[in-house]
């Protein structure tokens, strides 16, 4: 390793004025922007779910009312969703990475990202406006008629709150397309990309291509409710499941702009600490694309009890089967890549580790949901809430932590301490199973989501699931505290600390400096290229 | 239905608990084998083997599919009661779910069944979106304003069952729940006969209805000599198929009874002309499902059996 020595001019010296964050249209201060906002929701989100699970030790409704219970809920996923989730990994890391990752000295339209990161919390704020005065209780998906007629509560606000948002992760998006197809440094083919960049690369395309539904379901929910124009609402001519297909047909793909990017994350993180070639790179590669694609043909199977035809059911559960076969070449390359590789266990890889199997779980679960007649049975219920926590916070949230503690250092030039942040990855894991695997079991036996009170013999499992919130809220903590006592301790970390492969390891500073690049880099070489053999595959 | 989603479920229970162990096991069989041992260790690269990649695609493909068959199977046969399934009305308003049986009997948040008996339950809502989901029969069904959703389910069981609401509706969405109580035969008949002095079974009371709305001006039993027909005969038509002005068909299902009733003009009959008027915000949810009721009974000697439709 070379000596650590912090570069004296680099993008964090460059200003230290609020003026020079808040007008800034350098990339990397941009994604530290967003960093910090979505941390700031990440918090809002995380409280909401520790005052739930603390209702939800006791059967009866008794901490909170059943409308306060209602407008926890539903602040918990609309933030968690909207203002955490899917910006999480593209708009903070991505906005890093991406260009430091093909050598371009920052995105193709710098004030337009910068712009995105306004519009976001503007959208933010709206958000919190509605939260402030009182909340919001359709669940954050906004189900017709209740949301459009028969909630008295913030609702039209906080539509305006995710229409506006919407159109940062459009602006994200877009710019990310321009930027990998236009701006690779020389040399750098398609197939020499990371796959942290294909990644980044599906994830935009489905953006582009569904956050604009998800406008347009929003607005015309806010049209029925101050217009009285009838839409959703059948009593005055509408269709209520119109808006299931609207929403689905976004908020479906948008569960894959939260996991590929995450993705792309453990790929990264796999190849270093194996030093290793991801194995079958363009199978892998090949399946971000392949489940931005699926995404947009599946989302009917939200609806298979929703009175929508039985033979669109048959189709959308056969297509929904489709997206487990890119899934799973993920996972099968993501291992066989350890196979005969010099594996490391710093922090970022336990992250990785964490991700594979629990995204394993996650997915697998999945199946269970596709599958027509057990979807009957298990829909709407804590069953899903497991699936889905483990895909997103097993799965895209460990993949965040790891991009966090991967690229920290080359963030901030600064090393965090080794002990602390991997008792807290342990932390984190052991929370994460105690917190959701018991909601496995209360689905079957039939708990409904949502609920505020519940009957006794659900007890025993939301003890447990409580029980593990608690010690998960801990191990969120935790790194927070190490991360910023390592801002001013930490020690140096030098340009490459890890022995990475990768434009942003091997030709910049940590931090980098403001242009990223002395020079542009000539690229030479496959991604991942650890033995140094340039075979490719 | 329960045994069969339940084989369903172990089946996908082995398969995800097979695949997750194989994963585990591999990455901690690799991470503690291949774990790095010096600083400056530098692994072979492995190219990609194909054969490799084609199998794990395959294999999961097949077992994939082997799902959707399974699970679609059972999703279709619940989509199809049997023909001699006892129909109840159900209506979901927040935050109660209200039942109505073929008697006239009515319940609230409490439905009787008879064991051993196919029962279907015919499901609207009066105001959002409700769910009647019943877990110990792995059933569950959207109570969609508007429109008439159904479910069926045979209870094996007696005894008291969950009854819940499945689909977010409000504020007491978690007190919209109740019991389905399974009978024996014998008991069920007792229960259906208890306190019947006074009560109108739902096809007279339907009868009754149709009087009232002045229907039978225009929709004649039969055809009558000398009289022009204005509208389509109501014999025999539940269930039967539908030959529409559009030149489109449809089965007449009480979905379609009930749009023909609220909105005459949504599926024309060919042959006739748009001269009904709608009632739509004239009868409740619970008269129309009175109206139906006596739909129903309106059959000819040769007109087949009451809920024969799919």
């Amino acid at each position: 390793m070379t000596a650590a020595v912090e570069p004296k001019d680099n993008y964090l010296t460059a200003g230290f004025s609020l003026k020079s964050w808040l007008t800034t249209t350098d990339h990397k201060r941009i994604g530290v922007l967003y960093l910090l906002s979505i941390t700031f929701f990440f918090l809002v989100g995380g409280l909401a779910a520790v005052l739930f699970r603390l209702e939800l030790l006791t059967p009866p409704g008794d901490l909170v009312s059943a409308d306060s219970y209602n407008k926890l809920f539903t602040l918990h996923g609309i933030v968690m969703v909207f203002l955490f989730l899917i910006p999480s990994v593209p708009a903070a890391f991505g906005n890093f990475l991406v260009p430091l990752m093909i050598g371009a000295k920052d995105l193709a339209f710098p004030k337009l990202n910068l712009a995105s990161w306004y519009v976001f919390v503007l959208g933010g704020l709206f958000a919190l406006w509605a939260l402030l005065t009182g909340g919001v209780d359709t669940g954050w998906t906004f189900y017709t008629p209740y949301s459009s007629t028969y909630s008295n509560t913030y609702v039209s606000l906080m539509a305006i709150g995710i229409f506006i948002a919407g159109f940062s992760s459009i602006f994200t998006g877009l710019n990310f397309i321009v930027t990998i197809h236009k701006m690779r440094a020389p040399g750098l083919t398609w197939f020499r990309l990371p796959l942290f960049i294909w990644a980044h690369y599906a994830t935009s395309l489905i953006i582009v291509l569904g956050t604009p539904v998800l406008a347009v379901a929003i607005l015309l929910v806010g049209v029925e409710r101050l217009f009285g124009i009838g839409i959703f609402n059948p009593a005055i001519g509408g269709d209520p499941l119109l808006f299931q297909h609207l929403f689905w047909f976004y908020s479906h793909p948008a569960v894959y702009i939260m996991i590929l990017p995450s993705m792309g994350v453990v790929s990264e993180i796999v190849a270093c600490f194996s030093r290793k070639r991801i194995f079958g790179y363009k199978f892998v590669a090949i399946a971000s694309l392949a489940i931005a694609v699926y995404g947009f043909l599946v989302w009917g199977h939200h609806m298979f009890v929703s009175s929508q035809s039985v033979y669109a059911g048959l189709i959308f559960s056969f297509l929904s089967f489709f997206v487990a076969v890119p899934s799973a070449v993920k996972v099968f390359n993501w291992t066989a890549t350890l196979y005969k590789g010099s594996i490391a266990f710093d922090t970022p890889m336990l992250y990785a580790f964490g991700f594979i199997g629990l995204f394993t779980i996650g997915g697998l679960t999945g199946l269970f949901l596709a599958t027509l007649g057990l979807d009957v049975h298990v829909h709407d219920t804590y069953f899903v809430i497991a699936h889905f926590h483990y895909i997103m916070v097993g799965g895209a949230i460990m993949g965040y932590l790891g991009a966090l503690h991967f690229w920290w250092p080359k963030m901030t030039g600064r090393m965090y301490t080794e002990g602390w942040s991997k008792f807290s990855a342990l932390i984190i894991f052991i929370g994460f199973n105690l917190t959701f695997f018991p909601q496995f079991i209360l689905g079957y036996l039939g708990m409904p989501r949502r609920y505020h009170a519940y009957s006794p013999e659900f007890q025993v499992y939301n003890v447990l699931s409580t029980a593990g919130a608690s010690i998960l809220g801990a191990g969120y903590v935790i790194p927070i505290i190490y991360l910023l006592w390592s801002l001013f301790r930490g020690k140096p970390a030098g340009p490459n600390p890890w022995g990475a492969k990768g434009l942003e390891w091997e030709k910049t500073s940590s931090p980098p400096p403001v242009h990223n690049f002395a020079e542009i880099p000539t690229v030479t070489e496959e991604a991942y290229n650890y033995s140094g053999t340039n075979e490719q595959g | 239905m329960a045994p069969r989603v339940d084989m369903l479920y172990f089946f996908l229970i082995a398969v995800a608990v097979f695949f997750s162990v194989l994963i585990a096991a591999l990455i901690v069989f690799f991470a503690v084998k291949y774990r790095r041992r010096s600083a400056d260790e530098q692994p072979k690269a492995i190219g990609v083997d194909v054969r490799l990649e084609i199998l794990w695609i395959v294999i999961p493909f097949i077992i994939a599919m082997a799902m959707f068959f399974w699970g679609a199977v059972i999703y279709l046969s619940m989509a199809k009661p049997p023909a001699n399934a006892i129909p109840v009305y159900v209506v979901g308003r927040q935050w109660m779910w209200k039942f109505q049986h073929q008697n006239g009997k009515r319940e609230i948040n409490e439905l009787h069944v008879p064991l051993g008996q196919p029962v279907r339950l015919i499901i609207t809502s009066e105001d959002v979106i409700h769910s009647l989901f019943i877990p110990a029969f792995r059933v569950k069904m959207d109570a969609v304003p508007g429109r008439y959703t159904s479910l069926w389910f045979e209870a094996t069981r007696a005894g008291s069952h969950h009854l819940f609401c499945a689909e977010y509706c409000g504020t007491q969405h978690s007190q919209m729940a109740g019991q389905v109580i399974a009978l024996s035969p014998p008991d069920y008949e007792a229960w259906l006969a208890q306190g019947a002095t006074g009560r109108e079974p739902l096809a007279s009371a339907g009868e009754n209805l149709y009087q009232r709305l002045g229907c039978t001006g225009c929709h004649m039993a039969g055809p009558t000599a000398g009289m022009t027909v204005r509208a389509p005969g109501l014999q025999d038509l539940y269930g039967k198929r539908v030959q529409l002005e559009n030149g489109r068909s449809v089965i007449a299902d009480e979905g379609y009874l009930r749009e023909s009733v609220l909105r005459p003009r949504a599926k024309m009959v060919a042959g006739y002309q748009p001269i009904m008027p709608v009632f739509e915000n004239q009868v409740s949810e619970e008269e129309l499902v009175q109206l139906i009721a006596y739909l129903k009974t309106l059959r000819s000697a040769e007109g087949g059996t009451e809920g024969s439709a799919p």
